[in-house]
């Protein structure tokens, strides 16, 4: 019995190291951390206001699952066989139910508030400062720049071809590059089965649905490289489709544009993927 | 709480034997047992299939699936036999036709007979999902690797082969299944209740039993649509899913998440029962709050069926719908609250003793609680946006899942095997099969919260290399989790062998409801003669 409660307080103990654990774990910046507990750091506004969210979310839970945990250590210690024989015949006090239904629903409450407005901040469209199009197909993304007449491609990049310092899994061929600071605004679309575009760092996931147009939207406050990978079950290598954003200087970005659309750097793939990845 | 009369007598204990005691049984008693055992069936190919994933995510590169493909079936495959091949034979139609009718004083369940094609039916679904394991699926591959969720057009155009026709066909069968077993629990419950037994004097299994049962009956159908649509598209010309001829496929989405949300309660409502049941056994205390206890779970069943496309924030609705559907998720989170709490009030006071069955429900207790508060996270739009096809995700639905249904469920075995089979289970093994799966389940699932706050996608057969060191924990916490439930079986086993003779009433002063009053095992018939409740 008492082995029981020494583990039920080291189990309470233990739980609640964890979730102060992200301050502790490395933070990946743009790609995941090895041991990670927490977000990749944010990289746009709506990232910081979610990341902030979340915090103050789980410091909530947090507390109501330790309490939780404390009455029922309480319980099984206080009113065990050997500590309180003859039980009561208590079945009610209707101020502790009126207490249970209406706290919950005020921490609800508090909880919904800045939740609505983190909601509608993602949906609140900034003007475009650039328009890409993203198309899932079965198993990359190809990317269209329809105001600068870009298109091309981005592959996953094998095992065997990586070069040193690109993560496996995430690295492509192609990136995506936009400017950094710029409000651009995603379009996605799919040429066979639901994928999905998303990116940890920028707080952005969408489905990619074949026969819609739909869009999201991101400004990225740092330059440096940033990955994400397909989202929605697409079939058999939708492990291998990732996502690679790279933010640049306006200027870095303007001689990316002037390099790509020249015709002889034709990025269209001769070179789809549609071998297994062995 | 009822109490009966008089304690029922043991009865000449005529049934019929082989072919037409179980192939055509009409006794709620022995289909309970039938279902039972499908259950154990369904939970190993379902286990087994998960240590598959497992072994293949200790580390990162493939090493186990040369096809990634192949993982998709396993994921998929380990989806729907808990789900369907589990978790519902056994609560439902093991615990619920076992107990129901004992419990309300009823001789057997309103349609015998129907209960029998009921299960029968599951046995044809099962056969049929374990078919479409070895027929061609996705181009090179056998099986369906869509997912439990099938969305089109993966399901359509993207798993051309007859596997995805054989799941479909297996999903019919399993949902008139159900279906027909509960329009058995309704009628039997509201017409079938001893003389004396109220609505607001039944158990609250029962209750719990009576609330799953509508749940099924308002949501399967449902499902049974989609899934012909999505036969007919693929099959028969026909273009609900598909956007080139004016289909569209979110509405596959929104179907199947009709059904799949209250499918997600139907699940988890029996559990409700359950330790309600247990905890005020070995508290020694009625229940807390009965009617709250109820009436909590009537109005999780209603507000489940208004919640459903809280799964597709990411999917492409538009924020106004994503804003109500932030706020109904959260409605729920309060009776849900006031059940957690009602249980700790009824262990306030009480006299707790800690046997097997009271571990496995003070387990579910704390760790659906766990699950409960990442639903209220993952319920809110704007941060779903980070957590959506994660591992965040898979974290939350197997806390509620693995740590609170599976919980209940072996809280039912160890509460009722003794009136079921005659005999006491080997306590001191019963007790490691708890913490084996205790620890073992919470050191796979927790740190799945951090995958999923790191971005690893969920389904995925690799992963990024930062992603190795939980899925390392993972894994390992999986190997303790399958031990322990070697030792399930081992006590299963040793409990038939050793043939320890369980008492009517092996719980004492705490069990007041009416099956303690029979003899254990229980008799092929019972409350031939009703009881009278005061």
């Amino acid at each position: 019995m008492a082995i029981f409660n020494r583990f039920l307080i080291v189990l309470a103990g233990a739980f609640g190291l964890a979730l102060t654990g992200p301050a502790l774990a490395a933070t990946g910046d743009g790609q995941p951390a090895p041991w990670q507990m927490g977000f990749q750091k944010a990289n746009t506004p709506i990232m910081e206001q979610i990341t902030s969210f979340h915090t103050y979310v789980t410091i909530i839970i947090t507390l109501i699952a330790l309490f939780v945990l404390g009455l029922m250590v309480y319980v099984m210690v206080r009113f065990n066989e050997k500590t309180n024989p003859e039980p009561t015949r208590t079945t009610h006090n209707t101020p502790l139910e009126i207490a249970w239904t209406v706290v919950p629903i005020l921490i609800l409450v508090a909880i919904a508030i800045p939740s609505f407005r983190l909601l509608f901040a993602q949906y609140d469209f900034p003007k475009a400062d650039l328009t890409i199009t993203a198309t899932g197909n079965q198993w990359y993304w190809s990317y269209e720049y329809p105001d600068l007449g870009i298109k091309f491609d981005s592959i996953i990049v094998q095992d065997a071809d990586l070069k040193p310092g690109q993560p496996r899994l995430l690295t492509v061929d192609h990136e995506v590059v936009v400017p950094v600071g710029k409000s651009v605004i995603v379009g996605l679309k799919s040429n066979d089965v639901i994928h999905d575009w998303a990116m940890p760092s920028f707080g952005v996931k969408l489905d990619a649905v074949p026969g819609r147009l739909q869009q999201t939207w991101f400004r990225a406050e740092r330059e440096g490289m940033y990955y994400g990978q397909c989202s929605e079950l697409c079939g058999r290598n939708h492990a291998f489709m990732p996502i690679a954003v790279r933010v640049v200087s306006q200027k870095e970005f303007d001689d990316w544009v002037a390099k790509t659309k020249a015709p002889s750097a034709a990025l269209d793939s001769a070179d789809k993927v549609a071998a297994a990845k062995d | 709480m009822a109490k009966a009369a008089h304690v029922e007598e043991a009865h000449h204990d005529v049934h019929p034997h082989g072919i037409r005691r179980w192939l055509f049984s009409t006794n709620h008693k022995d289909i309970g047992t039938m279902y039972l055992t499908l259950a154990m069936f369904g939970g190993i190919v379902g286990g087994i299939l998960s240590m598959g994933m497992r072994a293949e995510l200790m580390e990162p590169g493939l090493q186990i699936f040369g096809n990634p493909e192949v993982y998709n079936v396993f994921v998929t495959g380990h989806g729907l036999f808990m789900v369907f091949f589990m978790v519902m034979p056994a609560t439902m139609g093991g615990f619920g036709n076992w107990m129901v009718p004992l419990m309300i004083g009823a001789p057997d369940m309103a349609f015998p007979r129907m209960n029998n094609i009921s299960f029968w039916l599951l046995f044809a679904s099962i056969c049929l999902l374990v078919t479409s394991l070895f027929m061609p699926g996705a181009p090179g591959a056998n099986g369906v690797g869509a997912g439990w969720t099938i969305y089109a057009p993966l399901s359509t155009r993207g798993i051309p082969g007859i596997a995805m026709d054989f799941a479909i066909l297996s999903l019919h069968l399993a949902g008139a299944s159900s279906i027909l077993g509960a329009i058995n629990f309704i009628t039997t419950i509201f017409n079938m209740r001893a003389p004396g037994m109220t609505l607001h004097k039944m158990p609250l299994f029962v209750w719990a039993v009576l609330v799953t049962a509508f749940l099924l009956l308002l949501s399967l159908p449902v499902l049974a649509g989609a899934i012909t649509m999505l036969l007919t598209d693929r099959n028969f010309g026909t273009a609900f899913f598909d956007s080139a001829h004016g289909g569209d496929p979110l509405l596959w989405q929104h179907l199947f998440w009709f059904f799949g949300h209250p499918e997600v309660y139907i699940l988890i409502i029996p559990g409700f029962g359950i330790v309600s049941q247990i905890v005020s056994t070995f508290s020694r205390k009625p229940i807390f709050g009965y009617l709250g206890m109820a009436y909590a779970m009537v109005a999780i069943g209603v507000v489940g069926f208004v919640v459903w496309a809280h799964h597709m924030y990411a999917a492409g609705i538009s924020v106004d719908t994503q804003a109500y559907f932030v706020f109904a998720t959260m409605v729920i989170a309060v009776p849900t609250g006031i059940k957690i709490f009602s249980w700790i009030a009824t262990m306030w006071g009480g006299s707790l003793s800690f046997r097997t069955p009271m571990l496995w429900a003070l387990g579910f207790i704390f760790l659906f609680t766990i699950g409960g508060v990442t639903g209220v996270v993952l319920a809110n739009a704007g941060v779903d946006r980070s957590f959506h096809d994660t591992y965040y995700v898979v974290a939350h639905f197997h806390y509620v899942l693995s740590l609170g249904a599976v919980f209940s469920i072996f809280a039912a075995w160890y509460y009722w095997s003794p009136k079921m089979t005659g005999y006491m289970y080997p306590e001191g093994l019963a007790k490691l099969h708890f913490w084996l799966m205790f620890i073992g389940a919470n050191l796979t699932f927790f740190p799945m919260h951090f995958l999923g706050l790191a971005g690893m996608p969920r389904r995925y057969a690799d992963y990024p290399d930062a992603f190795a060191g939980w899925n390392m924990i993972a894994s390992l916490g999986s190997y303790i989790a399958f031990a322990g439930t070697i030792v399930f079986f081992i006590v299963v086993i040793l409990t038939f062998a050793r043939k320890d003779r369980a008492a009517a009433n092996p719980w004492g002063a705490g069990a007041t409801t009416l099956e303690w009053t029979l003899p254990s095992p229980a008799p092929f018939h019972t409350f031939e003669t009703l009881p009278r409740i005061q």
